[in-house]
């Protein structure tokens, strides 16, 4: 394989396992900059993966090409409904936000396990028929070189990781919604005193998020692994708030980074192939995201500052 | 009512909301919900196996309680216990199968190892937090899923590229042919006495001693142990590291009694997680971790007998151990009731 060759094939697969992790990072930087703390993104996409691999068995002959996206869909409710347990936990009821999201974790994991038993009387779905499709893109994909790296054989949902990132970046620093999420997240009794409706704001945000989660879930269970089981989803939710918090809690930080996971895991899982990678120990690609995280926190790497309220529940009237 | 008496109803209520909620779900998913918790009852109680597995399982989460309750009363939130006892596993299997030594060293040698191999994992996000002000939540995500690929990668190396690593010597198993004999061949191991000698420990350490003092003392205000003289950041290093030896412990239970290896894992055991529900539930007190683990780990353990008995998928547990940790977390909105519960019979009177 010549260098270009490598690229060609890399990037592109690099991209497909970014689409997941961009999509759900980008739900965990509308959380925390509305100052909720959501670790429970891992139990969202679970959720979201189980509940898109379920609709696509049962309605693919209705639906035929199209099911795939409608169980985006179908998972992004899912996702929001997973997510309003911890809205109501953490802002209503004034939870600790860190370990409610780990109850959320397990519970999504038991829901999503549960329902599968009890459809399929086994643990494991069968594999789905309707699976996203790659497709090329006119015009842009006879470029030379860049066409067949970036629009050549590409996903759909690659795309919409991209573009979900970009709007976001729009409505988080350019939009009255953004700047009283950020005022919420940052100091939310002067929020409050301004006249923004705090607990408002953070259930918008973590439903946000659980959407997100749900429809990075989805994508994850439907253009990668095929079929839901328990360990389907394993990490991909962590690594999404890996990626939140190298991105240092910014959207299009939060997509470079995702982009950046996505590079390793798929040098990870293709890097047998490919000259040089294939003498770098398997491991090594595989704890990279989590290395550079703590690294980026410790300030190795920039310092990362999280929003100042993040994490703390607001009580009305108290300083 | 006394705040003590609120303090053992909020767990209490939310057990008993987290087993309704489960009958719901149950009914919901058209099972019977009673026919449900008799199977999940004779799992843990229905003869002298099934206690001594139900026992074996409660064993491994004493320590992953008291690893997260241990440096919870420091203020720190040890997410990372599964990554703790994922290298405690890993380093008591080692030590089991690498050497020969007689039973009095081997299992001491083992155990230390693995307290060690925790204590190290817990090191790096204590020092980060004292030194560097890192907090230590996402750090020990982190480091979570990257013990769960290390160890997976040195299993590869100790075993030869094999799956799992080689069995421990008989001489540092924690199994015995009396214990087997009373449970029917369960793999109960004598474990369980260890955990409880933990609990003796971790009490002793908070109650008894200075540095327990001084440690709690971190956990109610940085500020002012900082004033009184004390090393804030000597402590919350000493507290991820003694919360770390307790969850490579736990690592060890497995190591050295329930499997006597380590394979390689495909995801997180769960045992770290359940230690937050434990700690949570036993309100980060030695003895009351003791009592959530007993519980949490009685309900899994009962669990697996509900799909043959029942035809309830195992899942349901897992389901009301989630609830539970929401209602004991939520305990604000019980407590005000309580309280309104409380005033009103006051008024009565």
């Amino acid at each position: 394989m010549s260098f270009l060759d490598v690229l060609y094939f890399i990037i592109p697969s690099a991209i497909f396992y970014a689409a997941p992790l961009i999509l759900t990072a980008i739900g965990g930087v509308f959380t925390e900059r509305s100052g909720v703390v959501n670790i429970g993104l891992e139990g969202i996409m679970i959720v979201g993966a189980a509940s898109s691999i379920i609709f696509n068995l049962s309605f693919a002959d209705q639906l035929g090409n199209a099911t795939p996206w409608v169980g985006l869909i179908v998972a992004m409710g899912f996702g929001i409904l997973l997510s309003l347990i911890l809205a109501v936990a953490a802002v209503s009821l004034r939870a600790d936000q860190t370990v409610s999201g780990v109850a959320l974790n397990m519970l999504g994991l038991a829901v999503a396990v549960f329902t599968v038993k009890m459809i399929f009387d086994k643990g494991q779905t069968d594999s789905i028929t309707e699976r996203f499709s790659r497709f090329d893109i006119p015009v842009l994909g006879d470029i030379p070189i860049l066409g067949k790296m970036f629009f050549v054989d590409v996903y759909a949902t690659s795309i919409l990781a991209i573009v979900v990132a970009i709007v976001a970046w729009f409505v988080i620093y350019k939009t009255p919604f953004g700047l009283r999420l950020r005022a919420v997240g940052e100091h939310p009794m002067a929020a409050d005193t301004m006249g923004v409706n705090v607990t408002k704001m953070r259930y918008v945000a973590v439903m946000i998020s659980g959407a997100l989660g749900g429809i990075g879930g989805a994508i994850y269970a439907q253009a990668i692994s095929g079929n839901f089981g328990a360990s389907t989803i394993s990490g991909q939710g962590f690594m999404a708030i890996a990626a939140m918090i190298f991105g240092k809690w910014h959207p299009l930080g939060a997509l470079g980074a995702a982009l950046f996971f996505g590079f390793a895991q798929a040098l990870s899982v293709a890097g047998g192939s490919i000259p040089y990678v294939q003498d770098v120990p398997k491991i090594f690609l595989l704890i990279l995201p989590y290395v550079l995280t703590i690294l980026a926190l410790a300030g190795f790497i920039g310092k990362a500052h999280a929003p100042k309220a993040s994490g703390v529940p607001y009580v009305k009237g108290k300083r | 009512m006394s705040k003590r008496v609120v303090n053992i109803l909020v767990p209490l209520i939310s057990i008993l909301l987290g087993l309704i909620i489960g009958a719901i779900v149950m009914a919901v998913s058209g099972f019977n919900p009673i026919n449900g918790y008799v199977a999940l009852w004779n799992g843990i109680f229905m003869d002298t196996y099934t206690m001594g597995e139900t026992i074996r399982q409660i064993t491994p989460y004493v320590f992953s309680g008291l690893a997260v309750a241990f440096a919870f009363r420091t203020g720190l939130f040890n997410i990372g216990v599964e990554g703790q006892l994922i290298m405690g596993w890993l380093a008591a299997a080692w030590v089991g199968q690498a050497f020969e030594l007689p039973a009095v060293v081997h299992v001491p040698l083992a155990l230390i190892a693995a307290a060690a191999a925790g204590a190290l994992w817990a090191f790096i996000p204590g020092l980060l937090k004292a030194k560097l002000q890192v907090h230590e939540v996402i750090v020990t995500i982190m480091m979570n899923y990257t013990a769960l690929h290390v160890a997976n990668a040195l299993i590869g190396v100790i075993s030869g590229g094999q799956e799992r690593t080689d069995s421990i010597h008989e001489s540092a198993s924690l199994r015995s042919p009396f214990l087997e004999s009373i449970t029917d061949y369960s793999r109960m191991h004598w474990g369980f006495v260890i955990a409880l000698i933990a609990v003796m420990i971790m009490w002793f350490i908070l109650q008894k001693t200075t540095l327990g003092y001084e440690l709690k003392a971190v956990g109610f205000n940085k500020n002012a142990s900082e004033y009184a003289g004390m090393n804030v950041n000597k402590n919350i290093i000493l507290a991820m590291l003694i919360s770390g030896a307790f969850a490579g412990l736990g690592g060890a239970m497995e190591a050295l009694g329930t499997f006597e290896n380590m394979s390689k894992l495909h995801a997180a055991t769960g045992i770290g997680f359940d230690g937050i529900a434990v700690a949570l539930l036993g309100a980060n007190q030695p003895f009351g971790v003791l009592l959530g683990a007993i519980l949490f780990g009685a309900l899994k353990y009962g669990g697996l007998n509900m799909p043959s008995e029942a035809g309830v998928p195992t899942e349901i547990v897992s389901i009301v151990i989630a609830l539970i940790i929401f209602f004991v977390a939520s305990g604000y909105i019980i407590r005000v009731a309580l309280e309104r519960f409380g005033k009103k019979r006051k008024e009565e009177k």
